[in-house]
């Protein structure tokens, strides 16, 4: 075999490796789409054969799920959540992460690791005192968690700012403020421009967090409103039995909207998941 | 400097928040764990009694070693295949921005869903035993890791990729020019080179996995009898399922907290020191 042929072995069958395990992990998902379009009994006898006449159930399963869980309503505070507290983390800790790198004193730096300190904490050790807190606040509604999506972001979102912002050169904003800029200007007009990397990075893995979280808003709001993991976790209910064509059809639906902003900002997720790293 | 007057615009808003949702929370569990409560204000000090009460209960001790055990297999199992892919990836193949797009996909997907999708796969295949997930704790063990690695190798993949594509290729050909088996290559060049890949991709397996709970939730909720419970679910279960445990389950909680601690210390400092300036 000459080094041509070889090669060419060599990649054919890299290709059949890489295929059987894209195809091996896409295929939990496609098993549960099919699974929705079957009738609730057969789902947990035969998970894996295809849906045929006797056992095809149309979009019954979805109607049912829609109706038990509330489905839109659950989407609907699901973004509301997400877009809110991703805006408040994006532009509170960004003008924090400036005033810390920029005054420097020694206020300033215990609170930067304040804020580092607080990532390395579980949430198990603030959840029950966390909801009493914002219980007796009044903060135990769609609003209110958004003010504690904001403290509990600002711990990763600050320390990327500020590692950031170490490297962006003094020179501009001092201009700016020679222009008679005050800080507030200059730092919507001239810093924030330059954040944007780093903002958009912050935004995509706070987004990531905040729409799968389920225990924050279970426990805060979970009653009154229903976020979508709230929602499915629902649907589980106590150890009865459960309805598995509606979780079937409620879990698809709740793939979707990831799978569809994922082809859409993949570029930025990925971008955003390596500078996470890099930094985090 | 004008800005240091503005700190009521550029700090509250963010420290407020911050004073609300973690700092309070934070010195008001450390300091309930020394008490005996059911609403807070009722708090009873009680010295060390819950911390003796929570290191002797079985559940407590039983979710560690689960845990323990879980974080292990699954810190090992997610980096060795995330990081072949990775190198299959960077093989300047065509076509390998598909393969990273299908395998990063289940990374998105939330705990509870994930949790819900591999129960319905587990289960239809333990089906052909006549059991079913929650029937031995070995399944819901090797359950949470399949499930782990699903959702992890994706993210952990696409920092080794990034970490692969870093190094100056002329550094291993020269280690190959100079008779460098593969597999030396790869040990003496291209992992030390990778070091801080390595780093954060420890850092985040180890944290992630020790700290699970959706998951967990979803797959077993700790069936048969707590014996799948990891720790993040059984400090859950101590304090709402179980009346006139909280102050047992916050001292759980600063168990929990400092373990947690002390692995991110020891795990950055280890692999810090093994990283190779460029």
């Amino acid at each position: 075999m000459s080094a041509k042929e070889k090669t060419m072995l060599i990649r054919t069958l890299l290709y059949i490796i890489l295929t059987v395990l894209a195809v091996a992990f896409l295929s939990p998902v496609f098993i549960v789409f099919l699974n929705s379009f079957k009738g609730k009994l057969f789902i947990s006898e035969s998970p894996f054969s295809l849906p045929d006449k006797d056992t095809f159930a149309g979009l019954e399963n979805y109607f049912s799920g829609l109706e038990k869980t509330g489905f839109f309503s659950a989407f609907g505070w699901s973004v509301f959540i997400t877009v809110f507290s991703v805006i408040a983390i994006v532009l509170f800790t960004s003008m924090t992460a400036w005033y810390i790198v920029r005054v420097k004193n020694r206020f300033t730096k215990a609170l930067y690791y304040i804020f580092v300190f607080s990532m390395i904490v579980p949430f198990q050790m603030v959840m029950f005192t966390m909801t009493k807190t914002a219980g007796e606040l009044g903060l135990d509604t769609p609003w209110g968690i958004v003010v504690i999506y904001l403290g509990f972001g600002a711990g990763l979102a600050v320390f990327m700012f500020c590692g950031f912002l170490k490297s962006v050169p003094l020179e501009i904003e001092e201009a700016a403020m020679i222009d008679g800029c005050n800080p507030v200007q200059t730092f919507f007009m001239v810093v924030f421009p330059v954040l944007k990397p780093t903002a958009i990075t912050v935004a995509i893995l706070n987004a990531m967090w905040i729409w799968n979280d389920y225990l924050l808003p279970y426990l805060l709001i979970g009653s009154e409103y229903k976020t979508i993991p709230v929602a499915v976790q629902y649907l589980r209910g106590g150890y009865g039995s459960v309805d598995m064509g509606a979780l079937m059809a409620m879990l698809v639906l709740s793939v979707i909207p990831i799978i569809v902003f994922y082809l859409f900002c993949q570029k930025y997720i990925i971008k955003g998941i390596v500078a996470g790293a890099v930094k985090g | 400097m004008a800005l240091k007057k503005y700190f009521p615009v550029f700090v509250l808003p963010t420290l407020a928040a911050f004073t609300i949702a973690f700092a309070v929370p934070f010195i008001l569990g450390l300091f309930l764990s020394f008490t005996e409560f059911t609403t807070v204000i009722d708090a009873q000090w009680v010295g060390i009694a819950n911390y003796i009460r929570a290191l002797s209960n079985d559940d407590f001790i039983n979710a560690l070693w689960f845990t323990v055990r879980f974080t292990v297999v699954s810190v090992v199992t997610v980096n060795v295949i995330a990081f072949a892919l990775a190198t299959l990836l960077t093989k300047g193949l065509k076509g390998t921005n598909i393969f990273r797009t299908a395998f990063f996909m289940p990374n998105l997907i939330g705990g509870i869903v994930l949790g819900y999708i591999w129960q319905l796969i587990i289960n239809g295949v333990l089906r052909f035993f006549d059991v079913t997930i929650t029937y031995d704790p070995k399944y819901g063990f090797w359950g949470l890791v399949i499930l782990m690695n699903w959702q992890l190798i994706g993210y952990m993949m696409i920092i080794y990729i990034a970490g692969l594509q870093n190094i100056p290729t002329d550094l291993q050909d020269a280690s190959k020019v100079d008779g460098a088996s593969r597999l030396q290559t790869l040990r003496n060049v291209t992992i030390p080179l990778v070091m801080p890949s390595i780093t954060i991709c420890l850092f985040l397996t180890i944290t992630n996995s020790f700290k699970l709970f959706d998951q967990n939730l979803a797959l077993t909720a700790g069936a048969p009898s707590k014996q799948t419970a990891m720790l993040a679910l059984d400090i859950y279960n101590t304090f709402y399922g179980r009346i006139g445990w909280e102050g047992v389950g916050q001292a759980k909680a600063v168990i929990f907290f400092a373990i947690v601690a002390v692995i991110s210390f020891i795990q950055l400092a280890l692999t810090r020191r093994r990283e190779v300036e460029q």
